[in-house]
């Protein structure tokens, strides 16, 4: 995927909703069919990480493997279809002026995975898969943990080589910089504005974001 | 800061000598008195198991080409599953090889790769399903071919996590055994054709009690025009966990770390 910047037209003004959310807490929203939602990373590589679910069925939910093979590209930018389990198109990428997403790294940060990546004594920081879980746990939809699959990791940078390796590079986005996509059907978008604390990839500050929803465009049918 | 976990052994060497006791000093080579159990299984078909900790599932290509699709979930506690992203990220790998783990999502080993003479196995290619077959191959229906019929990875899997009370909610990214896809500068993704050769084998050792499902469809990037899926040899053997110096644990420090993770849970 060749890096595309891509501008919207989009007038926040317009914007049904407009919010700002703090780092280190989830976010859960009804996303519906045709409504666009962007994310803003307000500071700067800020790691988004993100899950949608099929809001009526919640079994069907992001993909990280049919996204990719979609495309047949690791990465996600703009024209990307962002791809369920049943290999459905749930979101459109419309709009990004960050220019490339990572999701082969979306395993999210948990305390578990920190043990092993960062030292055992990191158990106890705040993490990524903490807010998934308190956010499942309060969401009427009696999600379960098996519900938490790998997620995209909004405005990060980790790249593979040919040669196989798998680093976290320094981000590619930066103050203003964001996402914006098209929901093809209605999602329940889950997210953790990650609080992860040991690894340069958001410079060790993690700062919060903003989204916004804009209602579908209303099509005008045009007289006979 | 200020909620570091106090106390507790950060290394292997500072563990309680009881702790240190459970790893066994050194890994186990294969040799033929150590088998268990063996079974063929032909190209397309699916299986599952358990695969307790302490023994080594010995995967053997019995002709070229071969894919083994495969998932791990923790036997006890089908929740935690292989997780491919932090497989990857943990170990700085796109790929599997001899010498690195395969990692639950909850920082433990589900299991090593102790040996293989394969030197890369695909984990973001994915699982073929019905509609590739179908546009690749084409139909081959029961009714007409009986057991010579198409088979695929995905419904595959979805029939043998039936049996184990899981579904589609457990469908999580999976490694294709034998198989090589490479990614450009861009991020395009490509299968490397005729990677893997008769006899190649990968020797995945149970650090923890793993219900295991396999698949030996072709791999669903594999752009070769013809259905062919070579037989693969399943072999367990009783091989012990990984000793104190094993490769896989001495890989990197992150390694050691998952190890110790992966003991404690069962001391």
């Amino acid at each position: 995927m060749k890096i595309r910047i891509v501008e919207s037209s989009l007038d926040p003004a317009d914007a049904l909703i407009d919010t700002v959310h703090p780092p280190g807490t989830p976010w859960v929203k009804l996303v519906k069919a045709g409504q666009t939602f962007r994310i803003v990373d307000l500071e700067g590589n800020q790691a988004v990480d993100t899950l949608f679910y099929n809001a009526a069925d919640l079994s069907e939910r992001y993909s990280l493997l049919h996204t990719m093979l979609a495309q047949n590209n690791l990465y996600l930018g703009v024209g990307t279809a962002i791809m369920s389990s049943e290999n459905r198109p749930m979101m459109t990428i419309t709009a990004d002026t960050c220019g490339r997403h990572d999701t082969v790294g979306g395993g999210c940060c948990s305390s578990e995975s920190n043990t092993v990546r960062h030292g055992l004594d990191k158990r106890f920081m705040h993490s990524c898969r903490d807010n998934f879980m308190l956010a499942i746990g309060e969401h009427p939809a009696g999600f379960q943990k098996r519900d938490v699959v790998s997620n995209i990791n909004f405005f990060m940078n980790v790249p593979m080589t040919s040669a196989g390796r798998l680093t976290y590079e320094d981000g590619i986005s930066g103050p203003g910089k964001y996402v914006e996509m098209r929901a093809e059907m209605d999602v329940l978008v889950v997210i953790s504005n990650c609080p992860q604390l040991n690894n340069p990839a958001n410079g060790y500050n993690p700062t919060p974001v903003r989204y916004l929803v804009w209602d579908a465009p209303v099509t005008v049918a045009s007289p006979t | 800061m200020s909620t570091q976990a106090a106390g507790a052994a950060l290394m292997f060497e500072d563990l309680p000598k009881l702790a240190r006791d459970a790893v066994p000093e050194h890994s186990t080579r294969y040799s033929p008195e150590l088998e268990l159990w063996r079974e063929e299984m032909p190209g397309g078909c699916h299986w599952s198991g358990l695969l307790r900790r302490g023994n080594t599932l010995r995967v053997t290509a019995r002709g070229a080409n071969a894919n083994v699709s495969a998932l791990f979930y923790n036997f006890e506690d089908r929740g935690e599953r292989y997780n491919m992203p932090d497989t990857l990220k943990i170990q700085s790998t796109a790929f599997i090889r001899k010498g690195l783990v395969c990692y639950s999502d909850m920082g433990r080993v589900l299991c090593s790769v102790a040996d293989s003479n394969c030197a890369w196995h695909d984990t973001i290619g994915g699982l073929i399903d019905g509609p590739t077959v179908e546009r690749r191959y084409g139909v081959r229906r029961f009714q007409e071919h009986r057991n010579d019929m198409f088979r695929n990875a995905h419904d595959g899997f979805l029939t043998e996590l039936g049996k184990w009370g899981l579904g589609r909610r457990d469908l999580v990214p999976n490694v294709n055994f034998f198989s090589k896809v490479q990614v450009d500068d861009d991020g395009a993704m490509s299968f490397a054709p005729a990677h893997s050769k008769d006899g190649d084998f990968v020797d995945l050792r149970f650090e923890m009690n793993v219900l295991v499902v396999l698949a030996s469809a072709p791999h669903r990037l594999d752009l070769s025009p013809t259905y062919a899926p070579p037989t693969v040899e399943l072999q367990c053997w009783r091989s012990g966990t990984a000793g104190k110096d094993d490769p896989c644990r001495q890989a990197m420090p992150e390694n050691r770390r998952g190890f110790m993770n992966t003991e404690r849970y069962y001391l």
